[in-house]
C-alpha cells in the first residue's frame, strides 16, 4: 500500500487501478461523483469486459485508463508507470467514428505516426499491415465517408493496432452498428486481440456482447458508479453463445444488473418529482 | 472485393479505377448532370423574372412612378445611356473631357474589376487576420486574456463608423476603401473563428491527444482542417458583407468604383443609374458566390451535401 505514494508500481500488469475516483466539476454546485474507489487489475493479454448501466462511469474510467483525464481520487498504474498523461501504449477507441474525414484510409491509419514525422513508404507500409489484419486492405485510398460504419470501426481499429499498443480502450465501440454487423465484428476483435496479444477494455451495456467476449465481466453500479462484482468468464473460445453455461451466464449478468437499473431509474424519477 | 461489396464501398463510379479519361468524359456530357444544370438554372430565371414581372406590372398599372421606381426593362434597357456615368476613370483629373478615356462600355467593366479588386484583397487579408488571430486566442491563453475582451467590444462597431477613421489614416483611393472591407469583418469573423475552433469535435482531439501528439501538432493537424469547413461558410456569408461595406468605402472618393457611381446617381437624382448599379452589383455577387460554393464542394470533398435531409421532408 506504501507504494501508492510512488510513480511505480511492484506489479507487472497492463492496467492498476487502485481506489480511483472521479467527480466532475469538483468543488462547484454541479459537482457530481462518476466513480467511487474503483480497484481494478487487468492482466496483460487479458480481454476484460466493463458492463452498466447507461451513465454508470464506465467510460469515465476508461477515459482516466486513457490518461485524458486525471482522476480525483486513487491512482493509475500501467506496467509499472504511473498513469499521467495519454500514451501510444493505450489507444482509445470511441462509439462514434472518430476518423479524419479529411484524410484517406491509410493516412488515417497512419496519423500517429506522422506525428512522429516517420516517411511516407514505412508509414504506408505499416498502414497496409494494419489494414490487412482488419480485413480491409482494399480499402486502403477510399476516404472515410466511403465506408459504411462497421468499416469505419475497423479503420478505427486498424488504427491503434498501427500504434502497437499494449492496451486497448475501447468505448462501446459497436454500439452504433446493427446486430448481425455486430456480432461479425465482435469475432473479428476476437481475432485481433488473439494476434496482437494486447490487453482490452471493453466498455458496454451489451449482455450479449459481455458473455461473448470477455475473460471477465466487470459489473459497475449506478452512480457513482462502483464495481459491484467481478465475473469471470472461463468458457472455451470460440465460444457456443447458445449453450446452456451461456445463456446461464446471461440470466446471472442480467439480474445483476437489473438491481442497478431499478435504482437508476428510481433516483431519476425522484430527480423528476424534484425538478 | 466480396468484402467491399459486403460493406457497402459505392459502386463503380467512385472507385479509383472509374476517373479514367473516358469515364471523366461520360460523366461531362452524362445527359443529368447536364439536365440538372440546366433545371437549375431554369429556377434561377425564373426566381429573378418572377421578381421583375412583378415589378413591371407594377408599373404597367401605374402603381410604380417610372422616374422613382423604374421597371427592369428601363434601366437595363437604358445600359448604354447608364454607362457613360461610369467613364469616371479620368473624371477628376483638371482638362478631361467627359468622352475622352475608355468607352462607355470598358468604363463599367473597369468600375466593376476595381471594386471587386476592393471587396477580394479586403476578404483575403481579413480571413488570414482573422483565422490567425482566431488560433493565437485559442492556442494562447494570454492572448485570449488580452486581446478577445477588445475584439468583442469592437465587433458591433458599424463600418460606418470607420470610414472617417479610414479616412484620417489612409487618405484617399484604394488603401482606405480595403481597410474599410477589412475593419467590417475582421472582428466577426475572428469570434467565428473562435466559435468554430470550440466547436471541434473532442474525439478528434482525443484521438490524436491518445497518439501523442503536441499542442502545435493537435491545432496544425486536427483543429485547422477540422474548422475548414465551418470557415469556408463563413467566408461565403463574409464576402456578401464585403460588398455591402465596400459601396460605403467608395462613396467617398477611391476615384472610381460603385459606390462612387451610386453616389453621383444619388446627387444627380437618377433611379435608373441605382438600380442599374443595383442589378450589377446583386449579379457579380451571385456569380462570386457560386464560383465560392463550387470552390467548397472541390475543397470540402468530404461534406455530403446538407440540403438533402431536408428535401425529403
Amino acid at each position: 500500500m506504501c507504494s501508492e505514494t510512488t510513480s511505480t508500481y511492484s506489479s507487472k500488469d497492463a492496467v492498476i487501478c487502485r481506489g480511483v475516483g472521479k467527480t466532475w466539476a469538483a468543488g462547484t454546485k454541479r459537482a457530481h461523483e462518476a466513480l467511487r474507489d474503483i480497484d481494478l487489475d487487468v492482466k496483460p493479454g487479458e480481454f476484460v469486459v466493463l458492463l452498466g448501466p447507461s451513465g454508470c462511469g464506465k467510460s469515465t474510467l476508461l477515459y482516466l485508463i486513457a490518461g485524458l483525464e486525471d482522476a480525483t481520487g486513487g491512482q493509475i498504474w500501467s506496467f509499472r508507470d504511473r498513469v499521467e498523461a495519454p500514451s501510444p501504449d493505450r489507444s482509445l477507441i470511441f462509439q462514434e467514428t472518430s476518423l479524419f474525414p479529411w484524410l484517406t484510409v491509410w493516412q488515417n491509419v497512419s496519423f500517429g505516426l506522422s506525428l512522429r514525422g516517420a516517411p511516407e513508404s514505412e508509414r504506408r507500409a505499416i498502414a497496409a499491415e494494419a489494414l490487412q489484419r482488419v480485413g480491409l486492405s482494399a480499402a486502403m485510398d477510399k476516404r472515410p465517408d466511403e465506408l459504411s460504419g462497421g468499416m469505419r470501426q475497423r479503420v478505427a481499429v486498424a488504427r491503434a493496432l498501427a500504434m502497437r499498443p499494449k492496451v486497448l480502450l475501447m468505448d462501446e465501440p459497436f454500439a452504433a452498428l446493427d446486430v448481425q454487423t455486430r456480432a461479425r465484428m465482435q469475432d473479428f476483435l476476437l481475432d485481433v486481440w488473439r494476434d496482437s496479444g494486447a490487453s482490452i477494455l471493453f466498455v458496454t451495456h451489451h449482455i450479449d456482447e459481455a458473455v461473448a467476449l470477455a475473460d471477465r465481466v466487470v459489473v459497475f453500479t449506478s452512480r457513482p458508479g462502483r464495481i459491484k462484482t467481478i465475473v469471470p468468464i472461463d468458457m472455451a473460445r470460440p465460444r457456443n453463445l447458445f449453450s446452456p453455461e451461456a445463456e446461464a451466464l446471461r440470466i446471472q449478468l442480467t439480474e445483476l444488473l437489473r438491481d442497478e437499473v431499478d435504482r437508476a431509474f428510481a433516483e431519476q424519477e425522484a430527480f423528476g418529482a424534484t425538478a | 472485393m466480396a468484402l467491399a461489396e459486403a460493406g457497402g464501398i459505392k459502386p463503380a463510379g467512385a472507385s479509383a479505377s472509374g476517373w479514367s479519361f473516358p469515364v471523366m468524359m461520360g460523366r461531362l456530357v452524362d445527359r443529368s448532370v447536364v439536365w440538372r444544370a440546366l433545371e437549375k438554372l431554369f429556377w434561377t430565371c425564373l426566381s429573378v423574372g418572377m421578381f421583375a414581372g412583378i415589378w413591371e406590372l407594377f408599373w404597367w398599372f401605374g402603381w410604380a412612378d417610372a422616374k422613382l421606381l423604374p421597371p427592369p426593362h428601363v434601366f437595363v434597357g437604358s445600359v448604354v445611356d447608364q454607362a457613360k456615368f461610369f467613364n469616371t476613370a479620368t473624371r477628376w483629373s483638371i482638362g478631361t473631357a467627359m468622352n475622352s478615356g475608355p468607352t462607355p462600355f470598358e468604363a463599367v467593366l473597369i468600375t466593376l474589376g476595381a471594386t471587386t479588386g476592393r471587396v477580394f484583397s479586403g476578404l483575403l487579408i481579413a480571413s488570414v487576420l482573422a483565422i490567425g488571430m482566431g488560433v493565437l486566442i485559442r492556442y494562447f491563453l494570454l492572448m485570449d486574456r488580452m486581446v478577445l475582451p477588445t475584439i468583442t467590444l469592437l465587433s458591433p462597431v458599424s463600418p460606418i463608423a470607420w470610414l472617417p477613421v479610414a479616412i484620417f489614416l489612409f487618405g484617399i483611393g484604394n488603401a482606405p476603401a480595403i481597410f474599410m472591407v477589412v475593419i467590417a469583418l475582421f472582428f466577426h469573423m475572428v469570434l467565428a473563428t473562435i466559435n468554430q475552433i470550440d466547436n471541434v469535435s473532442p474525439n478528434f482531439i482525443n484521438v490524436a491527444r491518445t497518439m501523442g501528439a503536441t499542442k502545435r501538432q493537435i491545432y496544425g493537424r486536427v483543429i485547422v482542417p477540422a474548422i475548414l469547413p465551418g470557415m469556408l461558410a463563413v467566408l461565403r456569408l463574409n464576402l456578401f458583407g464585403a460588398w455591402m461595406v465596400v459601396l460605403i468605402a467608395e462613396s467617398t472618393g477611391v476615384g472610381y468604383g460603385m459606390g462612387q457611381v451610386i453616389m453621383l446617381a444619388r446627387n444627380t437624382f437618377n433611379p435608373s443609374l441605382v438600380f442599374f448599379c443595383i442589378f450589377l452589383i446583386g449579379l457579380l455577387g451571385f456569380v462570386f458566390d457560386w464560383l465560392l460554393r463550387q470552390a467548397q464542394r472541390r475543397i470540402l470533398y468530404w461534406l455530403p451535401d446538407a440540403t438533402e435531409k431536408l428535401r425529403v421532408l
